[in-house]
């Protein structure tokens, strides 16, 4: 709620603060001009100030919510408590009641710091020393040094002067006090507003980690091997799919008898998600290279072959008149008019499916896999290894975004006239 | 025998729904070569069902069609085709749209390109032949089609409607185009258009066309395209007769379309 709360904070007040900073420096193109902006979709263009501040508060609020030493302590949310600090509890046996002092001492979790003497105090209770974990929490043996036991009825009647039984809570210093149901007092060091480190480590974590990892590798392979393997899966499987895949559309886009055998085939295939099929691939060909890529080109043929299908009915038939009236054979229609024309719709697919290939072989496997982007982070959540995840998770979404840019490129550079007929 | 020939063409086919369509009846039309004819008629007359089976996409269901002599059976490059619109290829340049004809035929690449520069030369396109078609404007695009079509050297050239969709102006200017092409050329053409000004102005021989079925109703033989050659087309659309033929054609056309509203409504 409370993280909410920032972002929602901070996109509402960078969105007045760059308003009033930029209204000044309007541009002058045709399209700066248009008066009517609201429900003409043309005029909306991403801000580019919104894109960076975006990217930057997601950062800002991942570094603040993880006490991360990238930005000025004074940004942190309020942190774990760490050091020392005291509370009293108050024991009653046999009609004698007596205060002792707690020290708790509450450490990083990687450090383990010797606990000091302490001065034991007067009267029956005696005072104890304790060291907690920053996160976890500590029950208190009070009993141990004192000279009334809980086995001879002593028991704890107070916290810091405030009265007490069993299933009590109460707030100390740096931390609370609850009291079992055997009457033991427990202490838990307060947690602050940040994430444990365990369910969300700190950038510089991360980029630690990817060093480590990018330098030492994962479970015998190095970072780029793993990627590497998943990459060559997606791109076996789609070549593959686009083999067989764009010729069975052709065929079914240009002849009556492949499209009667196939398009219950490719109709009932196609809304099956490939994750579907990861068991039956598995029972099959087991959760080697060949599974994944009979997986992967499973989900890149139906889309490749219903692009190329499309892609032909798509061709205008003027086009193809004109074609054969300027003497064209079949064959040359097929190669200088069906195939160029239906290039646009198969770069389309070509996207599509590379997109549903990668997320396919990062589910893949993350089911079974020796190698790859998916099987990092499955053993990487098994211990715990939370920068892990992160960082496959961000390299996963990365290699994706790089993947559909490449694509997007190479269909401007290789079919032009897309859109254009 | 040279020319066009065709001969009680007919054209039945049957609804999916059951019931059948008359699309053309009994319709002959004799061409020599180098012969202009264009061919009007309210929309559903069948003419560019006519145009269709000249150019050997559909089959007809009864007659016979004979170029220079011999049966017209599918496409060929003897009849060139010129579209409405979006029959060009967007993936080449102007430059290998023009050579499409001679590049399926395997013919030299010098010879190809003498052809193709000559070409553009006559429809003005010369500064244009290494851009996009989709970079032009509409005349051009028709200006490329019509090059495109010339440089197959075709017996025949078949025109759909070529300047429907383009503005007035630009219109005129391609209507003179086409005639110096024809006069240039000695090509045989048969023009379809729904502008009663345009197939005047264009048509050496005039057909016109009534619905249910499609079926030749009226034939003119025309000056106005031999004065079109050398005048400007404004000028030849002041010639008295022009206005006069206008008008007779112009009311045929009414009374065929209020007929058809007639036996809708009775339908109805």
């Amino acid at each position: 709620m409370i993280i909410l709360g920032i972002y929602v904070g901070i996109f509402v007040a960078s969105y007045f603060i760059i308003g009033k900073l930029v209204s000044a420096a309007r541009g002058s193109d045709y399209t700066s001009l248009k008066t009517v902006t609201f429900g003409d979709e043309s005029t909306v263009r991403p801000n580019r100030w919104a894109g960076i501040i975006s990217v930057l508060t997601i950062f800002l609020l991942w570094a603040m919510f993880t006490g991360s030493s990238l930005i000025p302590r004074f940004l942190h949310a309020p942190g774990p408590f760490e050091g020392e600090t005291s509370f009293t509890y108050t024991v009653s046996a046999n009609g004698q009641t007596d205060d002792a002092t707690v020290t708790a001492i509450v450490h990083d979790r990687e450090e383990d710091p010797d606990l000091p003497e302490i001065d034991p105090g007067d009267g029956i209770a005696k005072n104890d020393i304790i060291k907690v974990a920053q996160w976890r929490n500590q029950l208190v043996q009070f009993d141990r040094n004192d000279e009334v036991k809980r086995a001879d009825g002593a028991e704890i009647i107070a916290i810091n002067g405030q009265m007490v039984s069993p299933g009590d809570e109460v707030q100390v210093n740096g931390g609370s006090v609850t009291i079992s149901d055997k009457g033991t007092p427990n202490f838990e060091p307060s947690r602050g507003w940040q994430m444990e480190p365990l369910y969300l480590p700190s950038p510089e974590a991360v980029v630690e980690r990817t060093w480590k990892v990018a330098n030492e590798g994962f479970r015998g392979t190095s970072l780029f091997g793993h990627l590497g393997w998943s990459l060559f899966r997606v791109i076996a499987g789609f070549v593959c799919g686009a083999i067989v895949g764009i010729p069975l559309g052709y065929a079914m886009g240009l002849s009556d008898w492949f499209r009667g055998w196939f398009d219950p085939i490719v109709e009932f295939m196609r809304p099956v998600p490939p994750l579907a099929l990861i068991p039956l691939v598995i029972i099959w060909a087991g959760i080697g290279e060949a599974g994944k890529i009979i997986l992967l080109f499973l989900a890149a043929l139906w889309i490749m072959a219903i692009a190329a299908r499309s892609g032909v009915s798509g061709v205008k038939i003027s086009k193809v008149h004109a074609a054969y009236s300027l003497g064209a054979s079949k064959w040359q229609i097929m190669r200088h008019v069906i195939i160029p024309n239906s290039l646009p719709e198969i770069f389309t697919g070509a996207r599509v499916a590379m997109g549903v290939c990668w997320g396919t072989v990062v589910a893949a496997e993350l089911v079974a896999a020796e190698k790859g982007a998916g099987m990092m982070i499955m053993v990487a959540s098994k211990f715990q290894n939370t920068d892990i995840v992160l960082l496959g998770i961000i390299l996963i979404g990365v290699i994706g975004f790089g993947i559909d840019m490449l694509m997007r490129a190479a269909e401007r550079m290789l079919v032009p006239w897309k859109g254009k007929g | 025998m040279t020319g066009l020939n065709i001969e009680n063409l007919s054209m039945r086919f049957d609804l999916p729904g059951g019931g059948s369509v008359q699309a053309l009846k009994d319709v002959s039309i004799d061409l020599k070569a180098g012969e202009l004819l264009s061919v009007l008629g309210p929309s559903g007359c069948g003419k560019t069902t006519l145009l269709n089976i000249v150019a050997g996409f559909l089959a007809p269901s009864g007659g016979v069609m004979t170029l220079n002599g011999h049966k017209i059976t599918g496409p060929d490059a003897e009849r060139g085709m010129v579209f409405q619109q979006g029959a060009l290829f967007e993936w080449m340049s102007v430059r290998e749209n023009v050579g499409f004809g001679p590049s399926m035929k395997g013919m030299p690449k010098n010879e190809k390109r003498e052809i193709v520069d000559h070409l553009l030369d006559v429809v003005g396109l010369q500064d244009f032949k290494e851009k996009a078609v989709y970079e032009l404007s509409g005349g051009m695009q028709q200006r490329v089609a019509l090059a495109r079509c010339l440089a197959n050297d075709p017996d025949v050239i078949l025109m759909d409607e070529p300047l429907g969709a383009l503005d007035a102006l630009t219109r005129e200017k391609m209507q003179s185009l086409v005639l110096k092409l024809w006069k240039e050329t000695g090509k045989t053409i048969i023009l379809i258009t729904h502008s009663v000004e345009e197939a005047l102005l264009l048509g050496e021989r005039l057909i016109v066309m009534a619905p249910r079925p499609g079926r030749i109703h009226k034939e003119y033989r025309l000056p106005f395209a031999e004065l079109g050659v050398n005048a400007d087309l404004r000028e030849v659309k002041k010639h008295p007769d022009f206005a006069v033929k206008r008008e007779e054609i112009l009311n045929m056309i009414w009374d065929m379309e209020e007929e058809i509203m007639g036996t809708a409504e009775a339908d109805a």
